[in-house]
Order: structure tokens, then sequence, then C-alpha cells
């Protein structure tokens, strides 16, 4: 069973990321969305943990959320994915179920 | 209640301020002005016109303080000063101009 | 009779539009500087993201009040503190941020800097300098 794990929630505030990342299996796939942009980032204090991650995971991030927080896609860690609230709602159906990290 | 401009009907708080700030026309001002018993003379629309600016710039109205000190800045010395202010609009530069420019009511503005 | 001149320090710990917190500080800081206040503004853990260049809110439908921070000068706030290692931290320099300075009217109008860049250690002291600390 497949899962989206949606993470909404800065990971330099609240542990919803790093408690994601304890229970994901190789066919899970990540979105960070709202705050939980801000894990995407090159150069922070997490960015080794999450490329690691990209190297069995996809994790995708939402580029209006990325936009508003003033950050272009070129400082996201390589390997990170970006989609609209289209390419949301199409990932929440082509997997079997979303567990949201609040 | 809503205002007339032109034929054209707008949306305002229960305080008279625009509802929308991007519905703004200076007919809006007019109107306003006319309920007020106001005339609108160019020294009326330097303010109105340098409010609609700060908003621009800076998505807040100015409190009077500011707004004093910064049409100073730009205008001069003669006119920024509340006296002169109050003058042109008398129920409050940042009040009053505001609702007319179609700003919100300044932040901090009781 | 002379009145006591209280510090004010606004403490800014939170991300914009995420959650609220943001925009209420600003807003009350500049509802505040009306009242003739020395006010200074701290922007520790994740708050340094408030100060972000080129947000861009029209994909989320919120308002975009990045530009507000600029208008920090003209009701005399002049003292804006960020602290390094949570800049370092989230992999920001200050060149991330906005460019905020204050006009000297007693110096013809000249464009002076706002923003210092601190330790952890001389934020601590900033915080232990103020009367009072509101935190957002």
């Amino acid at each position: 069973m497949s899962i989206l794990h949606t993470v909404n929630k800065s990971p330099f505030e609240k542990t919803a990321l790093a408690a994601c990342l304890n229970h994901i299996t190789p066919d899970a796939t990540i979105l960070l969305f709202e705050d939980g942009v801000y894990g995407a980032l090159q150069g922070s204090q997490i960015a080794a943990h999450m490329q690691q991650t990209l190297t069995t995971n996809k994790i995708y991030v939402l580029g209006a959320d990325l936009k508003a927080r003033g950050f272009d896609t070129d400082r996201l860690i390589p390997g990170m994915a970006v989609v609209e609230y289209d390419g949301f709602v199409e990932l929440v159906a082509q997997h079997d179920k979303v567990q949201a990290w609040l | 209640m809503p205002i007339e401009v032109n034929g054209k009907m707008f949306e305002t708080d229960e305080e008279g301020y625009l509802a929308n700030i991007n519905d703004w026309e200076p007919g809006v001002a007019t109107v306003m002005s006319k309920e007020d018993d106001l005339e609108l003379t160019d020294e009326h629309w330097d303010i109105i016109n340098f409010l609609r600016e700060y908003y621009e710039e800076y998505q807040i109205a100015p409190a009077v303080r500011v707004l004093t000190k910064a049409v100073g800045k730009k205008m001069g010395k003669d006119k920024g000063n509340s006296k002169y202010l109050y003058g042109l609009f008398p129920y409050g530069p940042a009040k009053q101009a505001c609702r007319y420019a179609g700003l919100p009511k300044p932040t901090g503005c009781v | 009779m002379s009145e006591i001149v209280k510090q004010f320090l606004y403490l800014n710990r939170r991300a914009p539009y995420g959650t609220i917190y943001a925009w209420e500080s600003l807003e009350v800081v500049l509802i505040g500087a009306a009242f003739d206040q020395v006010v200074s503004l701290a922007f520790l853990d994740d708050g340094v993201f408030q100060l972000t260049k080129q947000q861009d809110t029209t994909g989320i439908g919120m308002k975009n009040f990045s530009p507000t921070y600029a208008a920090l000068g003209d009701y005399d706030v002049k003292k804006i503190f960020v602290e390094r290692e949570s800049l370092e931290e989230r992999g920001l320099t200050i060149d991330d941020l906005q460019h905020l300075t204050w006009e000297d009217e007693d110096d013809d109008w000249a464009e002076k800097d706002s923003i210092t860049v601190v330790s952890r250690a001389e934020m601590a002291a900033l915080m232990d300098d103020a009367d009072v600390i509101f935190s957002f």
C-alpha cells in the first residue's frame, strides 16, 4: 500500500518532518507544503538528512508556498520535485492513502 | 452601505471605507467628499495620490505621524505639519484622506 | 515630572503565512510605535524567514505583508536584530533578507541600516537589557 506523507510544519520548529522521515517505507512519497517547504532548502542543518532520503524516496514541494516565502526553485536541494495544487491533487489520487503529519 | 460612482456601485464597510482597495477610481474620492460637503482641490489630490502610492509600496495606510513626516519630506516642510493636513481634511488626514483614497483605516487608528 | 522610557523588545520566532503570529506582531509594532516608545525588533529561530526578499503570495491567496517591514523606518523603528545562528541553521545569509533602512531627518534624510546581525549570546543579552519583551 503506497502512502503519500504530507508535512506542513517547519522542521526547525516542530518534529512533524522528523517523525515522518522515521516512518516512511521505500514506496512512500513525501509532499512538503505551507511551512513544510522550509525543509527542502539547501544548506540547512537538516539538508543532509533530506538528501539521504531523496536516494530512497521521492519528495515533492508545493511551488506556490515556496514562492510565497521568497524562494526560487534553485534554492531547493537537487532532486526535489516541484508541484502546484493540481499536482498535489494528482499525488493524492495516485496513492492508496494520505498520512498528514500535522 | 454601497456608494454609487458614475453609475457603478462600490461596497463599503460600516465606517464608509471601501471594501476592496482595488475597486478604487478617482470618482470614489469625489463622491465621498461631496457627502462631506468638501470640494477637492489639487492640494487634496496630492495627499490622496500620495496615500495610494504609500499603500502600493508598503501595503499599509500610514499613521498620521508617519504621513505628516513623509509629506514633509516629499512636498516640503510647509505641508508636512498637522495644521496644513487638518486644514485640508478636517475629520483627520489619516481617517478622511485614507477613506477617499480607498485605503483601509490606518493601523493603530481607533 | 520625567517619565521613565521603557525599552520594548518584540521577539519574533515564527515563519510568516503558516501561522498568524508574524502579521500580528507587525501590527502590534506599528500600533505601539505610535506611542513614542523605544522599540527594538528581534528575529530568531523561524522568525528570520519573515524578512526574506521576493515573497510572492499570489499563488496562495494571502496578503503579502513583507513590503510593510520596509515602512518600519517611517515608524521610527531603527533597531532590528537578526540572529546569525538562526540564519545559518536554515541555510540563509543576510543577503537573503530585505535591506531595511531608516532615514535620519537630522542628517539630511541619510539612509541608515536598521538590521544588525547578532550572535546567540548577544541576543540573550538584548533580552536581558529589555524592560519588556513581547513574544510572537
